[in-house]
């Protein structure tokens, strides 16, 4: 007599393990996740991170602190001027430099198109790893233009390295404001498309809604900062908290939402875009005349302290943390990194979701993983 | 509360510390022994709630090895520094703040990785970066003449 096929329940099934990463195309960079799974149910995730951990830390008490801002693009490479200007502020405070106004708008006025072009990335490269291919092209094209006007002011496009302690490397291009203009004109008439693609799209809405939910409570207590957390209603947008440069002078608001799950941070990152655009056009027709830079000494040498500047990137709170002993190499440096608050989440809200979901959750805290390393 | 008040508070709380005015935040020195303890009230007081651990910074101060812990509360929107030290550089070992702030896991595995600092109760010591052949370069004597040039 034949005896009969056993089909195994979920309870029956064995755990095992598998690797996602680190060259899986949806870890956007080298991160390594060890996933414990039960069918295709995640038991737990553990992040095996290091690849490209480059020392950074380590480098910069062997440099001076103009030399510094050059390695801190190198870490978050899309949030590459704000990563830049923390710095910058944090030897302005030690050095209690008064900057002009003029300065003060313009690195406004670049933190902010530098976070529209990451959540521009960001909403592709998202958008793709759920399937949406359109959604890379849609994104990248976008991006082109804000990179077009970085390469047109700072020479570079990515890593700009624009600012220096006591101000700007170049003036800006006299291009500058009518091309800004020109994309905030053109940008605020696409917006929309993004959101018939992917915002309104019911597949993205089953794959998104009460997906790697995270409260409040659990938000602040593993430090989840940037649209992540206030997708979970976590109010720490530092531009609110501790305004620094020209954010004390414009009006916008802070995206609180309350779900916390992958569908809210996916719109707290729509809604930013438009409060960034908001705010340039509050800016750009009233950049102040005057220098771009004010006159420092030719080295650099911070009173004896501890210094701490806390700027928000694209994805979230960055904290720079100085120890000086009066030398012209800072004693200890401390980056206080978004990213990787951001990842020790990982494990914890995606328990209990399929494999496919873990995509998602990943995708939606936009993880970058230089900033991680370091 | 503002930097006197949340100096008294601590003071009344944790017994005569160390209390200086920082330029930005209150700093506070705990001996390794109370850093525990204190942590836990101002996690659980009712009047200071600080429930945000933002950082944890490893230092190396050449004779002793310190923790520092940047602490805020998201409700009353106040802050405040504490720092550890021990002179123990051979097998130094901290209480983990792991089980109040969850953020604490990440940072002290990240501190254990380049300054060899260890921390007593934490959930899942390994290192994070660098494999276990690594020394704990974080530390001022580090010694590594393939990777670090020296001028």
């Amino acid at each position: 007599m034949e005896e009969k096929e056993k089909i195994a329940t979920p309870d029956e099934l064995q755990e095992y393990f598998i690797n996602m990463g680190p060259q899986h195309p949806s870890t956007h960079g080298v991160l390594r996740l060890l996933v414990s799974l039960k069918g295709e149910m995640v038991q737990s995730v553990q992040p095996h991170v290091g690849y490209i951990h480059s020392g950074i830390e380590k480098m910069c008490e062997s440099i001076t602190y103009p030399q510094i801002i050059h390695l801190t693009d190198r870490m978050d490479y899309l949030s590459a001027h704000i990563n830049n200007e923390a710095v910058c502020l944090n030897v302005e405070k030690a050095l209690e430099v008064d900057i002009p106004d003029r300065i003060k708008v313009i690195r406004t006025i670049m933190s902010e198109l530098t976070r529209i072009q990451s959540h521009q990335l960001w909403w592709a490269s998202f958008g793709m790893d759920l399937g949406g291919l359109t959604c890379f092209f849609y994104g990248l094209r976008d991006r082109e233009k804000v990179l077009d006007i970085f390469e047109e002011t700072c020479g570079g496009r990515m890593i700009v390295s624009y600012s220096c302690p006591g101000g700007l490397m170049y003036d800006i291009h006299p291009n500058f404001q009518k091309r800004v203009k020109d994309f905030i004109k053109y940008f605020r008439k696409i917006l929309p498309e993004y959101d018939q693609l992917l915002s309104g799209n019911v597949i993205f809405h089953e794959r998104s809604k009460g997906i790697g939910k995270l409260t409040k409570e659990d938000a602040i207590s593993f430090g989840i900062t940037g649209p992540s957390g206030r997708a979970s209603g976590f109010s720490c947008d530092v531009r609110k908290h501790e305004p620094y440069s020209a954010y004390d002078r414009v009006h916008f608001n802070e995206v609180l939402l309350t779900e916390g799950d992958t569908f809210s941070r996916y719109i707290a990152r729509i809604e930013e875009m438009r409060e960034s655009m908001n705010i340039i056009e509050q800016l750009i027709d009233n950049i102040p005349e005057g220098p771009f830079t004010v006159k420092m000494k030719p080295v650099i040498k911070l009173p004896e302290g501890e210094y701490y500047q806390r700027v928000e990137t694209a994805r979230g709170e960055l904290g720079v943390f100085v120890i000086s002993d009066g030398n012209k190499n800072p004693y200890r440096v401390k980056f206080r990194s978004p990213n990787f608050c951001n990842l020790s989440v990982l494990d914890h809200i995606s328990r209990g979701f399929k494999i496919a979901d873990l995509v998602a959750i990943g995708g939606s805290l936009d993880l970058i993983i230089p900033d991680i390393d370091r | 509360m503002d930097k006197i008040q949340l100096g008294e508070f601590i003071n009344s709380i944790a017994g005569a510390l160390e209390i200086k005015e920082g330029n930005q935040y209150l700093e506070v020195t705990v001996p390794p022994s109370l850093l525990y303890k204190l942590a836990r009230q101002l996690r659980e007081k009712e009047e200071s709630q600080f429930d945000f651990l933002f950082c944890i910074t490893g230092v190396d101060y050449g004779a002793d090895l310190g923790v520092i812990y940047h602490l805020r509360s998201t409700i009353y929107d106040h802050s405040v520094v504490l720092k550890t030290r021990t002179s123990d550089r051979e097998n130094p070992i901290l209480d983990s703040v792991a089980d109040i702030w969850h953020a604490a896991d990440f940072h002290e595995r990240e501190v254990y990785d380049l300054l060899g600092i260890k921390f007593k109760n934490h959930p899942d010591l390994r290192r994070l970066f660098l494999d276990n052949s690594w020394g704990f370069p974080l530390r001022k004597d580090y010694v590594d003449d393939v990777n670090i040039v020296t001028k």
